[in-house]
């Protein structure tokens, strides 16, 4: 009765020495080099780096959106052609139609062929009105199902973008920077709401940020990368509960980590961080004075 | 003091009943400073008629020389030319916008048969198309048509990529992206840019009946100019605004009707 030790092992994206080149000659630029990198079904896998470290161009290539000069992607074991409803994607920002509703947005799929056709009996059109119904719920904007996009604030916007790549069950959730033009405070909601989230979605996300407490706090692990060529500098295991609250943040080993993660991207982003500008700047200042 | 200063604040917002009425007193202030100049005795009539010589005559034309026809006749025609750019230049705009190659091939030719002007071809559509209808449709079009295409190719390729790219990650074909996704997403830009070319199909419409016409607007212009009637020629010109005018509002309903999510706040 035991399935087989393939299947067990096999993780749902592999990332097999992955390279990717812009341009030639002289203007030659190696964005991604050997990424090789495992995420297991259900894990929540977060990539940080410094800007240039091609941590969004990974996250593209794994979309489809984007193709690869070298490697391969394997979703299930299967090499990925372009871009498929089975990986959801959800960006930083505009990509919500402002012309559709709410409800409408989010059950945009529904209304493409390829959706339409595979999932068209009574019963399971009623079905999808009753997950486009439940994901709403889910993100609190049940009372603003009817409202426009531009209605909306941006948190509100960045959670029908949610529900929306949710809504034809995808098996990866990929995410670029998706709370990054969101203020603070909406961001913690965004946190904990996303974390619930993946709790009773049980999705397999991969999330690509800048902001490495927002790793550390969302992810199973922080996938730290490098630029120049971008590269996938270390791989931390978060050393938290899965079940996370805001007060973990206090926690020293959250605090640890985030230092060691900092410092890793700072010593591998080469070129001066703001971090380094700053100290000479206040250098020089005294100089003058 | 303070009312004055959001009155008058910079990129300030003003209610639709108050901008009704500074629009209706910038009319009015046209019609005085026409009325006191006609009025004074600087201009011969012949030059410069006032404005009741003016509404005498519309009255004139309107009852003894079929200006109901001259409008129809000429509002067809500017329709038609602008109809006639509108089917061709809606795909070829979202072919140019959407696909490179397709932009490589069309965009030099059309950048380079804008700046023909529409003028010049007077004689050589004459020539091939004679002196029917169709002459003065085709140089409404030649008029229109150019521009139209690339503003609409324009249009089109400011549809944000993460749209597109949001409908490829779930599931969307070419055909859905372009249809459900960009055409949807440029629409509102779109129907600006009809608003403002049929404009020009209006300008063209002048040169257009100078294409041995017998009938409208532009056509009875020419002639007043030809018997000195200056009293018509106002006419003329006053009623070509005012139908640019009611159709450029007419556009603005069409847009506020359309797409209401611009306009829901």
């Amino acid at each position: 009765m035991a399935a087989s030790p393939v299947t067990l092992l096999r993780p749902k994206i592999n990332l097999q020495r992955l390279s990717k080149v812009f341009g030639a000659g002289e203007k030659r630029t190696t964005v991604l080099e050997d990424v090789s990198l495992e995420v297991a079904e259900n894990e929540f896998v977060t990539v940080v780096g410094a800007s240039g470290c091609g941590k969004s161009t990974l996250l593209r290539i794994i979309a489809g959106l984007e193709t690869m000069t070298g490697g391969a992607v394997l979703l299930n074991g299967h090499p990925i052609s372009g871009p498929g409803p089975e990986r959801g994607m959800v960006f930083q920002d505009y990509s919500l139609y402002p012309w559709l509703s709410v409800m409408e947005n989010v059950r945009f799929c529904r209304q493409l062929r390829a959706h339409r056709e595979r999932c068209n009996s009574p019963k399971e059109v009623h079905a999808a009105i009753g997950r486009s119904y439940a994901l709403l719920e889910l993100m609190g904007l049940l009372e603003r199902k009817d409202a426009y996009p531009n209605q909306l604030s941006g948190g509100m916007r960045q959670r029908v973008a949610i529900a929306r790549a949710l809504m034809p069950k995808p098996q990866v959730l990929l995410m670029d920077e998706p709370f990054g033009a969101l203020d603070a405070q909406t961001r913690e909601v965004m946190h904990d709401l996303i974390l619930h989230l993946f709790n009773k979605e049980r999705s397999t996300i991969l999330f690509v940020t800048h902001d490495v407490e927002e790793a550390i706090y969302l992810g199973h692990r922080v996938v730290v990368m490098a630029p120049h060529p971008g590269r996938i500098d270390s791989i931390h295991t978060v050393p938290l509960p899965a079940a996370r609250h805001a007060d973990m943040k206090l926690a020293p080993e959250f605090i640890a980590l985030k230092k060691t993660i900092l410092q890793r991207i700072r010593t591998t982003s080469g070129v001066y961080t703001d971090q380094d500008v700053l100290q000479r700047l206040t250098e020089t200042e005294s100089f003058t004075h | 003091m303070k009312t004055r200063t959001a009155f008058w604040a910079i990129r300030g917002e003003l209610a639709r009943r108050h901008y009704l009425l500074i629009g209706l007193i910038g009319f009015a202030c046209l019609l005085l400073i026409w009325s006191g100049l006609a009025a004074s005795g600087w201009f011969e009539k012949i030059f410069l008629p006032g404005p009741l010589e003016v509404s005498q005559r519309f009255v004139i034309w309107f009852t003894e020389d079929n200006l109901l026809g001259d409008i129809r006749i000429s509002i067809y025609r500017v329709t038609a030319g602008f109809l006639f750019s509108l089917v061709l230049a809606l795909p070829l705009g979202l072919l140019i916008g959407t696909f490179k190659p397709a932009q490589a091939f069309f965009e030099p030719l059309i950048e380079f048969a804008r700046y023909l002007p529409a003028v010049a071809f007077v004689p050589l559509v004459m020539l091939w198309v004679g002196i029917a209808e169709g002459a003065k449709i085709t140089i409404i079009w030649i008029g229109t048509f150019f521009q139209m295409v690339l503003m609409i190719s324009e249009d089109v390729r400011r549809v944000p990529m993460t749209q597109i790219e949001a409908a490829q990650t779930m599931g969307a074909s070419r055909g859905e992206i372009l249809t459900r996704v960009v055409l949807k997403s440029a629409m509102p830009n779109i129907v600006d840019t009809l608003r403002v070319t049929m404009g020009w199909a209006w300008t063209y419409l002048v040169v257009a009946e100078l294409v041995a016409a017998n009938s409208g607007l532009g056509y009875a212009i020419l002639k007043a100019q030809r018997f000195l009637q200056t009293d018509k020629i106002f006419v003329g010109i006053l009623l070509i605004g005012l139908i640019g005018f009611i159709m450029d509002q007419l556009f603005r309903l069409l847009h506020r009707r359309s797409f209401p999510w611009l306009h829901h706040r």
